[in-house]
């Protein structure tokens, strides 16, 4: 366990670090470089608490294809070289108290949830298979309004590209 | 206690075990760069004799050395960096594209005894073990996620030199990675789903005899599309529009020199030795014997722990040749052609299949008649033929409308 603590909080820090570079840089493509270090950060962090397959997941959408397409995109339009001055706009001091509201709704409802549990000293590998069963089981109404959205994207796309 | 179901990593730890792990990942690395470097090597021969060459024949016997020599060169030269170029991210793209390569190696069994039922554990200094770096219990979803990462070296590459000719390559190369994992990942589900397990050991433990190795337990269909996504991921011909010389002078890595360009190039040519070994694991039973019925061939002469290596490694120089007679032989494909074969062909396809696999697997469990389900699966996939042609036909009308070219 010392030593999972000791992970948890090198991740922490980088993850903390990260996140704090992406809306301070001023070049889009470092910007998305370490939201990338975050979002490894968030998959050591997963892998810490035994869940391989979230891990690898998280790995292989957020890394592997969100930031991809994210990075694709900017290159294909704007992505310079060297430092750019009007990243920020105006209206960025509204992002504090936003920022605020969901870091507390977020910590009330972790707190509200899970409280002074604690996690299980030997946890075990949870198997692709019982995820599945979940998933397929009692989360499926979820998970099929979670494909809606992906259907909406889709469509969504559809319509931008088409010229007529 | 993580990350693997290896049975030396669920006892305690001892500086044994340790030493075990330490000498796996240094094997690894090792022969990976030695295999790199034969691999070079047999390249440049075979197509040098496709072509009526002779190929490298100074260095060593039969130029066996020609590709140190290139390195040790490689090494003693400038390494230039654009005045316009992202010091740090030029800096740190090779690297990126290097590393992946390797990391695949990791959960790739490359060797054991998977007769019996050992399940290819064989025991090295009193520790039982398998003859592979890990085996997490997500398996080749970790080297999907891995293979997935290697884009971001090359995308970075062209991004960062500051110039024009790397940036198109770039941006070429990661809209043709994009396309073809999803082709990728789906064919690899078929394998999946026919294994019922997603590590590889499991992936290989199932393969026992020729029947049941996946490339004729998934109906070829999915080897098929598996094989060209994957010559599209490495960027190898015919779908090598990445670099196209004629075309953008070298692609990403034209404002690379020295050893920055050497570990694009290493990085390359590892990741083809690499997917063969995915591909051998996959579908040809990795370290399993060919065996039909009840009477496996047997390497004479060779102690049983060793002969999984050998049958691996047998099965990769297969298609490490096939690797280099696809690009003596095949002309490079156009861009639009490209597209058009992974996102109007391939990955309907690998759904397709996907879907029937899976009917087919429902169907058995809830004893249905197979030959119903069979007949019912074949007029829903002519149906969604049918659907996707004529959304072609009215998509390819509209664009003759507006004057395009393609």
């Amino acid at each position: 366990m010392v030593a999972q603590n000791i992970f948890f909080a090198i991740f922490a820090v980088i993850m903390v670090v990260g996140a704090l570079r992406v809306v301070t840089s001023n070049n889009v493509v470092h910007a998305a470089l370490w939201l990338v270090t975050v979002l490894a950060g968030a998959a050591g962090q997963y892998i810490l608490l035994s869940a391989e397959f979230v891990a690898v997941t998280q790995v292989l959408v957020y890394i592997g294809a969100v930031m991809v397409l994210f990075l694709f995109g900017t290159m294909l339009t704007r992505a310079r070289l060297g430092e750019e001055t009007d990243l920020n706009n105006k209206t960025w001091i509204l992002g504090i108290p936003v920022a605020l509201l969901l870091f507390g709704t977020m910590s009330y409802a972790l707190i509200d949830s899970f409280g002074d549990e604690k996690l299980p000293e030997d946890a075990t590998v949870v198997s692709t298979q019982v995820i599945s069963d979940q998933i397929f089981g009692p989360y499926l109404i979820p998970f099929w309004a979670l494909s809606f959205v992906l259907l909406a994207a889709t469509i969504g796309a559809i319509v931008l590209a088409r010229k007529d | 206690m993580i990350i693997s179901l290896d049975p030396l990593l669920t006892e305690d730890f001892t500086a044994t075990v340790i030493a075990i792990v330490l000498l796996k990942v240094l094997v690894i690395f090792v022969v990976g760069l030695v295999a790199t470097m034969l691999m070079v090597w047999f390249e440049r021969k075979t197509i040098a004799g496709m072509q009526n060459r002779v190929g490298p024949n100074k260095a060593g016997p039969f130029g066996l050395l020609q590709t140190l020599a290139d390195g040790i060169k490689l090494f003693f030269k400038e390494d230039l960096l654009p005045v316009k170029a992202d010091k740090f991210v030029f800096r740190f793209a090779p690297y990126l594209s290097f590393v992946p390569a390797f990391l695949a190696f990791a959960v790739i069994p490359v060797g054991g005894d998977f007769r019996g039922d050992t399940g290819g554990i064989v025991t090295w200094f009193g520790h039982a073990t398998r003859v592979q770096l890990a085996d997490p219990p997500v398996g080749f979803l970790f080297a999907l996620a891995i293979s997935s990462i290697a884009v971001y070296g090359i995308m970075l590459a062209g991004w960062s030199s500051g110039s024009k000719y790397p940036l198109l390559g770039s941006v070429r190369a990661s809209a043709q990675m994009i396309s073809y994992e999803a082709a990728l990942a789906l064919s690899f589900g078929a394998v999946v789903l026919v294994a019922g397990t997603m590590s590889t050991s499991g992936i290989v433990n199932v393969q026992e005899t020729l029947g049941d190795w996946h490339v004729v337990a998934t109906g070829f269909v999915p080897f098929v599309i598996f094989l060209m996504a994957a010559t599209a991921e490495l960027n190898r011909p015919p779908f090598d529009l990445v670099e196209a010389e004629q075309e953008l002078v070298g692609g990403f890595n034209t404002e690379y020199s020295s050893i920055r360009f050497a570990l694009f190039f290493l990085a390359e040519f590892m990741n083809t030795i690499t997917m063969s070994a995915v591909i051998v694991t996959l579908f040809f039973g990795g370290p399993q014997p060919i065996r039909i019925g009840d009477t496996a061939l047997d390497i004479p002469l060779i102690p049983n722990d060793l002969e999984g290596t050998v049958w691996l490694l047998g099965k990769v120089l297969v298609f490490l040749y096939v690797y280099v007679w696809l690009r003596g032989t095949l002309p490079r494909l156009r861009y639009d052609q490209l597209m058009n074969l992974g996102w109007k062909l391939l990955i309907p396809t690998s759904l397709g299949w996907f879907m029937l696999l899976a009917a087919q697997n429902v169907g058995q469990d809830r004893g249905w008649n197979t030959g119903v389900v069979t007949a019912v699966s074949i007029a829903v996939i002519l149906i969604c033929v049918m659907i996707v042609q004529a959304a072609l036909k009215v998509s390819a009308a509209n664009r003759e409308r507006e004057g395009s070219v393609f």
